[in-house]
């Protein structure tokens, strides 16, 4: 826990930097047509000294080195406050393996800054409004997710997949669940 | 002063400027210091608030009183729940407003305060909010700023999409949130389907006082109804419920009744169904409930059970009921000053669904249905729909407006309050909120003419914002300025109990109504001593009742010997003062109930049953003047069969 913690300082003070040199370079608004969206990397739960309470699913995705692509991709979507909501947040948290897998350049495009919409959204559908273990999605024949876009559940002998990805691991988080999938999980559109 | 004060501010923006890697626009950071935030929210000692806000008090059962733009707390009203501080709820007057069919339930979760209404203005006179658990819908009269009347709701269940009001208060309107079997009965959960029902009440409000009486229930299919505005303007006359569960299912709700792309947004012409009820139209149905009304000049409360309710079918009134397609559960329900725009906020769609009053009158016009639910017309989506904001945030709860052509809409799981335009549903800002939102309020925000100059968000979690208590920490809410184009944040203030919603109007339309006083020559309590000739002690078997007053700075009687243990004794309490805030507490040593908080003018009554024989002193429990501490009183309790008379004096020795 305490490591998460120190993970999530020098996560937040690099977002700081970060955030500094856009400015810097006068690329606010490139992002979004029509808000000027306000984002301040010091405040909100992400922010909270806690080491007492279960981690949350941003603190699992931070303290897990198979996971540094996606918490990048966080970063730079700027969706940390949304991932440490009192939810509950089902979050499909795909490996560095699964980002690597995908065709060449594509998540460095991504990750560009006037990218951020697009990356917001496909990382919003990694995301359902929900708790539910393995087990327990086998009830479900799709989900519906934070992109407005459902995915599809199937269940292949013990194996579940969800949008095509396999979920390897699961750990339950303070304030909803983690599944590890093999896959990034790609919007229709 | 003024001018040190003004320089150390300048000193602060630039100080800020420098220091922080911000492009330098002060409307950027949520600072106080770098914009004048400080000053909008500053009163000065003396001065009064702009707005009153009425901040429900959910599961606390009240109903609190702020000041905006200070966020200062001035009263918490008891509405739902026994009241220790004020003895609402202890004392013998006001223990019947807590009467229901289930017996006494002191205690309820208080959701949706709404002022009522003028001409599609807010008036100031009542308060109404409504009960969750044990359904009910209390007034609060806004010259007492106390809690008047409340009634029960038969066949409801999880009173939720409740109390809002219609445009000259015709109507409080109470939607049931859990369909029920309607009457009750013992039968099978499973069979939940088709057979429970879900009631949407219409209580008419007397334009003089207010009283109220449930005029028809409309009896619908087994949906949740969640919540509900009523039409004003050009659809004044109409009224709209948020529906889900459309799939009717009765376990694991989370997931079964998320099954459907769309759940239904209930239209309710009730100037139809009125008429039709005037005609002699619906049925009385057995029922039970409790109709609690206090009188101001008895200071007493009685409860009436009444035992019928008139239940209407809507296939019996044609054209009285329509359902609009909305996407995926939706929340809140809230309809534009115009009355032309329906918004729906469906919780689990990352979109918002607005739908157009003149489209959906159209489309009825030319019977253009998709189907029907239970012989319920439905609308197709797209000939209702006038438009959607996209991808807006994530979790949309509740909508208001600034009379301006915008709307403001919270997003529990991105935090925030997002700006959009009316008609080109365009978002035009976003500021976070702290955290997790749940409603927000702009004063006037229930009418037709919104008072945009602040919004308040009721937040749900707290966590860091501000010094930690433990695990329990206030709720909070926060203060916003929409008075120019980017919304800008003011002010933190803690709330009471988890804030639901709100209501909130000019000071000035309820500042000069506000009583200073009862009028002793008015009180009409059956045991009030209007002076301290009238005050004695009347024995009836083991009944005892002790008529006293209370003046700066005595008891009248203050010794009282005769009590004997096993007797109850009835303290009935007239507070003789006629001076502005000048109550007087009492309280008895060993009294199985709280203190009385006696107002000028007024009588109140709690009951002691002495257990024990001894001297027994009372006391002031409000501190009310210079000799406050000299306020006291004996009462000598007897053995049961023992027999010291029954005698009592005030300034002279009991002989």
């Amino acid at each position: 826990m305490k490591t998460n913690h120190k993970f999530l300082l020098i996560a937040s003070t690099l977002a700081l930097f970060l955030n500094c040199k856009n400015n810097s370079e006068g690329q606010e608004d490139t992002t979004s047509p029509t808000v000027e969206t306000q984002t301040d990397n010091k405040q909100g739960q992400a922010f909270i000294t806690d080491d007492e309470s279960t981690p949350n699913v941003l603190q699992i995705a931070i303290g897990s080195k198979d996971h540094s692509t996606l918490v990048a991709a966080v970063q730079a979507a700027q969706l940390e406050n949304a991932l440490v909501n009192a939810g509950p947040l089902m979050v499909f948290a795909p490996t560095n393996e699964a980002f690597a897998a995908l065709p060449e350049g594509t998540v460095d495009n991504l990750l560009k800054p006037e990218n951020k919409d697009q990356l917001a959204l496909i990382l919003k559908h990694h995301v359902t409004p929900g708790n539910y273990s393995k087990d327990f999605l086998k009830k479900f024949k799709q989900l519906g997710q934070a992109s407005n876009q459902n995915v599809k559940v199937e269940v292949k002998g013990d194996d579940v997949y969800v949008g095509g990805a396999r979920i390897v691991a699961s750990i339950s988080a303070g304030n909803g669940i983690v599944h590890v999938v093999d896959k990034v999980i790609l919007p229709e559109n | 002063m003024k001018n040190l004060f003004k320089i150390s501010i300048g000193f602060l923006v630039i100080a800020i400027a420098f220091t922080s890697c911000n492009d330098g626009k002060s409307s950027k950071s949520n600072g106080a210091l770098s914009s004048n935030a400080a000053e909008k929210v500053y009163v000065a000692p003396g001065e009064h608030d702009e707005f009153y806000a009425f901040i429900s008090g959910g599961f606390s059962g009240q109903l609190s009183v702020y000041g905006l733009p200070s966020g200062r707390l001035f009263k918490v009203i008891p509405v739902f729940s026994q009241d220790a501080e004020k003895a609402y709820g202890y004392n013998e007057e006001t223990k019947p407003m807590l009467n229901t069919s289930h017996g006494f339930v002191p205690w309820d979760d208080a959701h949706h305060p709404d002022i009522s209404q003028t001409n599609g203005e807010i008036d100031g006179r009542w308060v109404f909010i409504n009960g969750n658990n044990t359904p009910r819908i209390a007034k609060i009269d806004l010259s007492t700023f106390e809690t008047t009347e409340i009634i029960e709701i038969p066949n409801s269940a999880g009173n939720h999409s409740s109390s809002f009001v219609t445009e000259n208060t015709e109507y409080v309107v109470a939607g049931t949130r859990f369909s029920v079997p309607i009457p009750q009965r013992d039968m099978p959960i499973k069979d939940y389907k088709g057979n429970f029902k879900g009631s949407l009440s219409f209580i008419s409000v007397d334009p003089d006082d207010g009283r109220m009486d449930i005029k028809f229930q409309l009896i619908m299919p087994g949906f949740d109804y969640d919540l509900s505005h009523p039409g004003r303007g050009k659809s004044h006359g109409w009224f709209f419920f948020t529906t889900y569960n459309t799939e009717e299912a009765s376990t694991l709700m989370e997931v079964n009744s998320s099954q459907n792309d769309k759940d239904f947004i209930a239209a309710v012409n009730w100037k139809k169904i009125e008429e039709y009820v005037n005609n002699g139209g619906g049925e009385m149905m057995p029922a039970n409930y409790a109709h609690n009304v206090y009188d101001e000049e008895t200071h007493t409360a009685t409860s009436t059970m009444k035992k019928e309710v008139r239940v209407v079918n809507p296939l019996d009134v044609p054209g009285a009921v329509y359902f609009l397609p909305t996407p995926k559960s939706p929340h809140g329900c809230d309809v534009d000053p115009t009355g032309e725009y329906i918004v729906g906020n469906g919780k689990l769609s990352a979109n918002l669904t607005v739908h157009s009053f003149t489209k959906m009158l159209s489309a009825i016009e030319n019977k253009k249905f998709a189907g029907e639910a239970y012989g319920i017309p439905i609308l197709n989506f797209e000939d209702v729909l006038a438009g959607s904001v996209e991808q807006p945030g994530l979790g949309p709860l509740h909508t208001e407006f600034d009379g301006k052509g915008n709307a403001y809409t919270t997003f529990f799981i991105s935090s925030e309050v997002v700006k959009w335009k009316l008609g080109t549903w365009e978002v035009v800002d976003r500021q976070p909120c702290y955290y997790s939102v749940g409603h927000l309020m702009i004063p006037g925000g229930n009418s037709q003419k919104p008072f945009g100059k602040y919004v308040v968000a009721m937040n749900k979690i707290t966590k860091d914002r501000y010094l930690p208590t433990g695990p329990e920490v206030t709720q909070s809410a926060q203060l916003y300025d929409i008075s120019g184009d980017k919304m800008e944040l003011l002010l933190d203030f803690p709330t009471i109990g988890e804030p639901h919603y709100a209501a909130g109007c000019p000071a000035d339309l309820i500042k000069p109504r506000s009583k200073k006083i009862f009028n002793l020559e008015d009180n009409k309590h059956p045991y009030a001593a209007k002076s301290e000739a009238d005050t004695k002690v009347v024995r009836s078997g083991n009944i005892v009742h002790v008529y006293m007053t209370t003046i700066r700075s005595h008891f009248s009687p203050d010794n009282i010997e005769g009590i004997r243990v096993g007797d109850k004794v009835y303290f009935h309490v007239t507070n003789l003062e006629q001076d502005y805030d000048v109550p007087h507490g009492i309280s008895m040593i060993g009294a199985n109930t709280s203190e009385l908080l006696i107002m000028p003018g007024q009588t109140e009554t709690f009951l002691w049953e002495p257990k024990q024989v001894g001297v027994w002193p009372f006391y002031c429990t409000d501190f009310c003047s210079a000799l406050h501490q000299e306020m006291q009183g004996y009462v000598r309790v007897s053995a049961a069969n023992a027999n010291t008379p029954l005698k009592w004096s005030l300034g002279e020795d009991i002989e």
